[in-house]
């Protein structure tokens, strides 16, 4: 203690509090820079080990949640409800707020980084993004962890996605669902169909023909087809350099008309696009909509990528156990199987498929939902990159995005 | 209200005071600590950061102080054409919603003169679509321009499209967007200056056997420069940075691409914040440079 505390208790709290800011504001320049750079640097830089604090959980008295997730990527019924959602809430009395606004990993990180360095609400309680971005969420110290006791379920995780290398156990993330990138078509206007990354190229597409916006999944298919296996350490600028030529050709050549997010569906409705690299759940949607099998998917000769979509819960909000709670729910094999059912992608929870097996025997067999050894023999996962080759790669892809 | 005095060319009231009280200063305080907040603070962080460079062997989205001048000499190297296309689009915009608002303005402002409730009716169609975000009206457009649309299987039919041509991603239909969506800015400030016209000028440029055309471009658009000053640079300063319209997700492609969007990219996709910063303190100079030249050529003094 460097002096006496006044005895006065008010302002025994006053001179308390005043040393505590002290010692936080020394703390958080440590973490941001230097002196009056400080200001300057704050909104910037990740805050690395002085990081963000969990704040406390209100859960028990809050029985709210806001959940940011993807377009298409919850069952809904005609009348634009989430039936396994309203589900949740009769059973727990947790009101969910169910927001789709994420469109893009990137762009959804942009818009809350700020927030997340700070380790303010940033206006969702969880949020499903991808692996890598999880990834970097994790590194930067942005998530809280996550208490097991308050998921049970657990248990269900299936055994090969328990123990990523950026979050071992999964101490503070859970998956939400995985997934394919491969080709789509529309039947009637392409109706041989497509079969390798190459007949994207045909000159008939011309102009009609969207990617993904995700790096790892446009260019992973991009690589595939040049006979690099993205999932091994064995390649590196020179492969991605040639496989950044073959996109920015095709896009400078007007071949691609948009590098996009999930809003190429959009694309597919209105007519702008009639071939795309895309996922595998979204076109069984989009026929689900048009009311036939209008679209088509598959993952090409060539292989696909194979990426997986992540809970997680920043450390700005106090709702972690409200949260934790939905997890465990959405890890019961029935809610898992129900969600499948509709999404049309890969879940991460065992017992899933004996379930749909017996309620929705027309997907017990889908290759995209419930793959065999075979269907993922040929998908492939982009692998870790460095922090310098994550930057470049991206750069690149970038540049060739904003038509430089 | 605004646009009135931006448009308001009156000058009889005596413009110097007489002494500088101190009340007046008081009142000037707060101005003076917004503009030092927001406006001086932003920039001068936005000058540092567009010098900074990577953290060596450091994370995404981590720079350090430095003096490094690379990020401007990046400007050159890749987006050159990002800035003229820029300056392109937001000229040929400006061109064109001048060529729309002016005589809509003359009509609300003279011509409607006599019915001042039609006067108010036109006035809020004007300004109506601000009741809609501008983010649904520019998708509204681009539906409306989609390649299934009726709009061009009808043009496709009249062959003034070729069968397999675009609307949307086209040069045309960004600058469109840029032009619709700056009409209001650019109208309602030649209303106000239209407004007060004194119809008599315009009497006596007929009795002085003056042509209907040579009393309009000699007595109506000179007493209406100021809302016309107003309007293009209303018009053109926001639509040069504008990053909507170009946007894949709107109406452009990767062929339409404008600084606003190398910039918005840079900032908030791959977190390059030093070259971001470098092309905002950029875009920002150029225009400075070139407002300022256009305001010295059509004479501030009507203008303030």
């Amino acid at each position: 203690m460097p002096s006496q505390l006044p005895q006065d208790p008010i302002i025994r709290q006053l001179v308390m509090q005043a040393r505590q800011s002290q010692l936080s504001r020394r703390h958080l320049l440590q973490g941001a820079g230097i002196g009056a750079t400080a200001l300057a640097l704050a909104a910037c830089a990740p805050a690395g080990s002085s990081g963000p604090k969990p704040v406390a959980d209100t859960s028990d008295s809050d029985k709210t949640l806001t959940w940011s997730n993807w377009p298409a990527y919850i069952d809904e019924d005609a009348d634009g409800n989430y039936p396994t959602l309203v589900a949740f809430e009769d059973q727990t009395g947790i009101k969910v707020e169910y927001k789709i606004d994420i469109d893009d990993n990137n762009t959804y990180y942009g818009t809350i980084k700020d927030q997340l360095a700070l380790g303010q609400a940033t206006g969702a309680d969880t949020f499903c993004l991808t692996d890598w971005m999880i990834a970097r969420l994790i590194r930067f110290g942005y998530v809280q962890d996550l208490d097991a006791a308050n998921i049970p379920n657990k248990k269900n995780l299936a055994p090969a996605l328990l123990n990523p290398d950026y979050d071992p156990g999964r101490a503070k993330s859970l998956p939400w669902q995985n997934g394919f990138a491969g080709l789509a078509w529309n039947t009637e206007q392409v109706p041989g169909g497509l079969r390798e990354v190459n007949d994207l190229w045909d000159p008939k597409l011309k102009g009609k023909v969207t990617v993904l916006s995700e790096m790892r999944d446009t260019m992973g298919l991009i690589l595939l087809s040049q006979g690099v296996d993205i999932s091994k350490a064995d390649w590196g600028t020179d492969e991605f350099a040639a496989a950044i030529a073959v996109l920015e050709k095709q896009v400078q050549d007007g071949q691609i008309s948009g590098i996009k997010g999930n809003e190429y569906m959009q694309d597919f409705v209105s007519g702008d696009a009639i071939a795309a690299i895309a996922w595998s759940g979204d076109i069984t949607v989009l026929n689900a909509e048009a009311g036939y099998e209008k679209w088509k998917f598959a993952l090409p000769a060539s292989g696909g990528t194979l990426w997986g979509d992540v809970f997680v819960v920043p450390m700005g909000s106090p709702r972690k156990k409200n949260a934790e709670t939905l997890m465990n729910y959405y890890y019961e094999p029935e809610v898992a199987a129900e969600v499948a059912a509709w999404v049309n992608y890969i879940t991460p929870v065992v017992g899933a498929q004996a379930v749909a097996a017996e309620k929705y025997p027309e997907i017990a067999d889908n290759q995209l939902i419930f793959p065999s050894e075979e269907t993922l023999s040929n998908a492939h996962i982009f692998r870790g990159l460095d922090s310098a080759d994550d930057q470049a790669f991206n750069a690149e892809f970038q540049r060739v995005q904003l038509g430089a | 209200m605004a646009f009135a005095a931006l448009g308001s060319a009156t000058g009889t009231a005596d413009r110097t005071p007489l002494k500088t009280s101190r009340v007046a200063m008081l009142l000037l305080l707060p101005g003076l600590a917004y503009l030092l907040l927001f406006f001086l603070t932003p920039l001068v962080s936005l000058v540092v950061t567009s010098v900074e460079q990577p953290v060596p062997f450091g994370d995404v989205g981590q720079f350090q102080l430095a003096f490094n001048l690379q990020n401007y000499a990046e400007i050159g190297l890749h987006y050159l054409p990002h800035f003229a296309r820029a300056g392109l689009f937001a000229i040929l915009a400006t061109f064109f919603a001048l060529l729309i608002s002016y005589p809509l303005a003359y009509f609300i402002g003279v011509k409607a003169r006599r019915w001042p409730a039609l006067q108010a009716v036109l006035l809020t169609l004007v300004i109506a679509p601000f009741f809609v975000s501008f983010l649904l009206r520019t998708l509204a457009w681009k539906a409306i321009m989609s390649d299934d649309s009726t709009l061009v299987s009808v043009l496709r039919s009249l062959s003034i499209l070729p069968s397999d041509g675009h609307l949307t991603g086209t040069w045309f239909s960004v600058v469109f967007g840029l032009t619709y969506n700056f009409i209001p800015f650019m109208t309602l400030p030649i209303y106000a200056s239209l407004e007060r016209l004194d119809l008599r000028y315009l009497e006596a440029g007929s009795d002085l056997y003056a042509s209907p055309a040579s009393t309009f471009w000699r007595v109506t658009v000179p007493l209406s420069a100021p809302g016309i000053v107003s309007g293009t640079l209303l018009t053109f300063i926001p639509a040069s940075g504008d990053y909507i319209n170009a946007s894949s997700s709107f109406l452009g492609s990767v062929q339409t691409q404008m600084i606003g969007n190398v910039i918005q990219s840079k900032f908030l996709e791959t977190e390059q914040y030093p070259t971001a910063a470098a092309m905002s303190v950029a875009l920002m100079a150029v225009i400075v440079v070139l407002v300022a030249g256009y305001v010295a050529t059509t004479g501030t003094e009507d203008l303030l």
